[in-house]
């Protein structure tokens, strides 16, 4: 089976303390370390999977810049046998439906059996997906757990009410995005990376995707990110400032005080 | 029976020997050669260095029996029979050239004192035979049983081992006080067998036995002398009897460089290590020979397991089984009859993932076995063989990851690596430098990514700098520059990180220019002093401690509330895998007015508190914790309050306290928070920074 894993390069949110700059336009960027999209990463586990089941290849592709680089190396330490950045400065600034056109076109430069998102990017909306299957008239099933693969076609499950789950049938070729917790993934450390290091990873710009750049980027957003705020305290709310173990005591405190703890 | 039936008897009993002797010899050598196949199909391992060394310590562990002890009754037991053998063997030897060769005179060890002495060792080895097998059949020692998982225990084979060896007792006895009488009845000399010993008592029986019967009796008695040791021989590499003929070599080609962990592969020099395909042990033959020999030589006495925190608190390991389920795969893979059959992956067959990484490296282990078999070697090889097939648990993936990108398992900001010595007061009585950039100091205080980062245990970095200021050093941190000293990388199998730490923190430790270093943390000690090279020299600061002590530097003061009862627990990195077991004593006892017991397990037979770095993130499979064990050891002692000289330690115990509903009645405190508390400031007011922590209930 030809699979492709679409990836996004994310802030890692376990390694970071998100704030938002001083304009308010953005999170501070500075001493930020990236990785891979945690969904994204089980999305390419489970390709790696399916590949090691029934044979084929595994490919991810990302839609960034020079330094989005580095998650596709980690992904090709991981096994996937070959990997594609999609960057162009046309690309800059696009919205969920601008990615989704610029994939569409790798997708219809290659033949794929199947493709995986992540069910969303930590810095994202869920878009990408969905919009994808319907640019290229797939079937699309998400928030997927469970792949079983048969012949032409998948049994697909997602976890529904009270942990329970439901399961789809979905024809090949198709798109999912994938639920974390699916599987296990793999480690991948400094010296997998290094023994890919040498492995070509071709940049693909609008040009080699034949797309219009008028289509993607800034000026073809329609969804424009306007500002970013902290809530304001609301009524009933209450904010904790001490320390860990203040805080702790503070609200075994305050939950036994409301009759939660007996 | 007339003389010609003897002689004929004789002959065809010369016959039987002579044929006895070169059937056992062959076939001996056969399995031997069977049994060497996978070590000579294994790694390379570089035991040859030092022989000097290396025959003291076969002088002291193995013909001294050193370890023996440690577990009185058994190895008492076992001292006797060891020091039996070695004087049977060369009877046996004697006996079994004599028996084709009846003029053979065995030199220095024969005489009439030396066949006193042998009487008296086949009399006692018949005799602790008789007590071993008894301790096997009706005292069944919990150390000795085999739980199902870890497949089925041997007290049939043990038994029958210990029968053929009562049986090779009982023909050397016959076969002496046969000779003694019929020599005796000749008159040819006057013989004597020692008093009171094996044969002794049988010549009372056999006194007044005919000739004939006399020679069938002697004859019968070397057939089956021969017969037996031979037996003993060629089953010996069957089972845990092995290491009668393994040990010697076991011992001697022992790992003499304790602390320091096994490389990826010997002969390989680290900045080569790109160019091996495979890192650790995945399968069979990826182990050394020295690691297969130590599999053979196990005599699975159970002592390791006795003392494997892990193996007590239910976690899916027991050091024991790591070699019985290896020499099991030996023998069914390496058949004596048969051909060699197809290697797997270890992991997976006959070992558990969670097996595998349950270890804390505590090397209690390692500590308690007579016939120093080596184990946190095997584990980091087999964990380097896991990282290396990306099979690593989920939960040490983020530290990992982390500790690539961050420098620390937390994932914490780099620039926030020396806000501990921000704290509001601290910063104002105690200004604590950070290096480079012009600044410079004597000392590196190396305080590691947990105190670093870790709010309760920043407590212990500024207690230590507050000593040290105390003591006049001249001190100073890395901040930012610093990494975490990847000690527990390491031996969790990530050798590419550690390396990389280790280079980053080499380079920023030599840019200083500092004379020493000090750490507060064990695994931060352990890892500077083994594992780094080309660095100033480390000390824990408990040895600082005990030093400024000794020399006067600081006087401690007494301790003014009562009704406290301390406790030492031994961190592992400290004591078992660095001597360092005195040091924190004497400053403890140096405290007037301190009440200090001891724990049933300390020093060297310290219990681990459930071990620290990558393994506070680690989630075992366990049916209790660890360190829950280790605070029941200190309530039983009659502590209420544990004190220990490492921040992992200390999280475990913490925990443990809380866990094992023992908040209130115990406290658990670092070595470095106490002795800044009691240390005598002239015109400074005292104000301990954790004063909860020691005032307790």
């Amino acid at each position: 089976m030809e699979i492709l894993v679409c990836v996004r390069r994310v802030p890692d949110t376990s390694e970071n303390e998100i704030e938002l700059n001083a304009a308010g336009n953005d999170i501070e960027r500075d001493d930020l370390v990236y990785s891979i999209n945690e969904p994204d990463n089980y999305a390419v586990e489970e390709a790696l999977q399916i590949r090691d089941g029934v044979g084929g290849s595994v490919t991810v592709v990302t839609v960034g810049g020079e330094d989005d680089e580095e998650v596709l190396r980690r992904q090709l330490a991981m096994g996937a046998n070959r990997a594609a950045l999609l960057s162009d400065d046309a690309f800059n600034g696009s919205d969920g439906k601008g990615i989704a056109t610029i994939l569409k076109k790798f997708v219809e430069k290659e033949h794929f059996d199947l493709i995986l998102t992540g069910v969303q990017a930590d810095d994202g909306a869920a878009q990408v997906g969905g919009m994808l299957a319907a640019m290229l008239d797939l079937p699309f099933a998400s928030l997927v757990n469970s792949i079983e693969p048969s012949e032409g076609k998948l049994k697909v499950s997602r976890e529904i009410e009270g942990g329970n789950r439901e399961m789809n049938g979905i024809e090949l070729p198709c798109v999912l995005s994938i639920q974390t917790g699916i599987n296990e993934p793999r480690y991948v450390g400094m010296r997998g990376i290094r023994q890919v290091a040498s492995v070509p990873i071709p940049t693909l710009t609008a040009a080699d995707l034949s797309l219009d750049p008028g289509t993607v980027g800034k000026s073809a957003a329609k969804v424009v990110r306007i500002d970013y705020f902290t809530p304001v305290q609301g009524q009933g709310a209450e904010i904790l400032q001490g320390s860990r173990e203040e805080n702790a005591e503070k609200v075994v405190e305050m939950v036994a005080a409301r009759g939660g703890l007996r | 029976m007339s003389a010609t039936l003897i002689t004929n008897w004789f002959v065809s009993e010369f016959g039987l020997l002579l044929s006895i002797h070169a059937l056992g010899i062959v076939c001996f050598f056969y399995i031997l050669a069977k049994r060497m196949e996978p070590l000579l199909r294994a790694e390379r391992d570089f035991r040859f260095d030092r022989p000097l060394v290396r025959v003291g310590r076969l002088a002291k562990y193995w013909f001294g029996q050193w370890r023996h002890p440690r577990y009185k009754s058994a190895g008492i037991l076992h001292i006797v029979i060891f020091a039996g053998f070695i004087l049977l063997a060369a009877r046996a030897f004697s006996l079994l050239i004599v028996g084709v060769s009846p003029n053979f005179v065995m030199p220095v060890l024969s005489g009439p004192f030396y066949d006193l002495l042998t009487d008296y060792a086949a009399t006692v080895v018949f005799l602790c035979m008789v007590i071993a097998a008894s301790r096997r059949i009706f005292v069944k020692p919990a150390r000795y049983q085999v739980p199902a998982k870890y497949g089925k225990g041997h007290p049939v084979d043990a038994v029958f081992l210990l029968g053929l060896i009562a049986l090779l007792m009982l023909a050397d006895s016959f076969f002496a006080a046969s000779g003694t009488v019929s020599n005796t009845q000749k008159a040819q000399a006057l013989q004597e067998v020692a008093p009171y010993s094996l044969p002794w008592l049988i010549q009372i029986f056999i006194r007044s036995m005919s000739p004939a019967s006399l020679a069938l009796l002697n004859a019968t008695a070397n057939i089956v002398h021969a017969i037996t040791f031979y037996f003993l021989l060629c089953y010996r590499p069957f089972g845990i009897q092995f290491h009668v003929e393994t040990s010697l070599f076991s011992v001697y080609f022992s790992k003499l460089d304790r602390e320091s962990l096994k490389p990826v592969r010997w002969g390989v020099a680290e900045d080569h290590l790109d160019e091996v395909k495979s890192f650790g042990v995945k399968k069979f033959e990826d182990f050394t020979w020295k690691h297969m020999l130590d599999f053979y030589s196990c005599a699975d006495c159970g002592r390791c397991a006795d003392n494997c925190p892990s193996y007590a608190a239910g976690r899916p390991l027991a050091p024991r089984f790591l070699t019985t389920k290896a020499r099991d795969y030996i023998f069914q893979h390496y058949p004596v009859f048969g051909s060699r059959k197809e290697s797997q992956p270890l992991v997976g067959t006959i070992y558990s993932e969670d097996e595998i990484w349950s270890c804390t490296t505590c090397g209690a282990c390692e500590e308690e076995c007579p016939l120093l078999i080596e184990y946190i070697d095997k584990i980091v090889d087999l964990r380097r063989g896991l990282v290396d097939d990306a099979n690593v648990p989920q939960s040490l993936q983020k530290p990992l990851k982390a500790l690539e990108s961050r420098g620390n398992p937390y994932g914490k900001l780099e620039k926030k690596r020396a806000d501990w010595i921000k704290a509001k007061d601290f910063q104002q009585s105690c200004p604590v430098k950070v290096l480079g950039n012009g600044t410079h100091a004597e000392t590196l205080y190396f305080a590691d990514s947990i105190i670093s980062y870790d709010e309760r245990m920043q407590s212990i970095g500024r207690a230590s700098a507050r000593i040290l200021q105390s003591m006049g050093e001249d001190f100073g941190i890395l901040g930012t520059a610093e990494k975490d000293s990847g000690h527990e990388v390491r031996r969790f199998g990530e050798e590419t990180l550690f390396q990389a730490l280790r280079e980053h923190n080499t380079e920023a430790i030599r840019e200083t220019g500092v004379r020493r270093i000090v750490t507060s943390d064990p695994h931060a000690f352990n890892a500077l002093k083994h594992d780094y090279k080309d660095i100033p020299p480390v000390e824990h600061i408990s040895q600082a401690i005990a030093r400024g002590v000794r020399e006067g530097k600081i006087q401690l003061r007494p301790l003014s509330e009562n009704g406290k009862t301390f406790v030492y627990h031994d961190p592992c990195y400290l004591g078992r895998h660095n001597g360092v077991y005195e040091d924190p004593r004497e400053v403890l006892d140096a405290i007037p007015g301190l009440k200090r017991v001891e724990m049933e397990r300390s020093r060297d037979r310290s219990f681990c508190c459930g071990g620290g770095g990558l393994m506070l993130f680690y989630e075992p499979k366990e049916e209790q914790r660890i360190g829950v064990l280790r605070v029941k050891l200190a309530a039983e002692a009659g502590a209420n309050t544990i004190v220990t000289a490492c921040p992992f330690c200390l999280v475990n115990l913490e925990d443990a306290i809380k866990t094992a509903g023992l908040e209130g009645k115990m406290t658990a405190i670092d070595f470095t928070e106490l002795v800044d508390q009691q240390i005598e400031r002239p015109g400074t007011v005292q104000e301990p920074e954790f004063e909860t922590a020691i005032v307790g209930d």
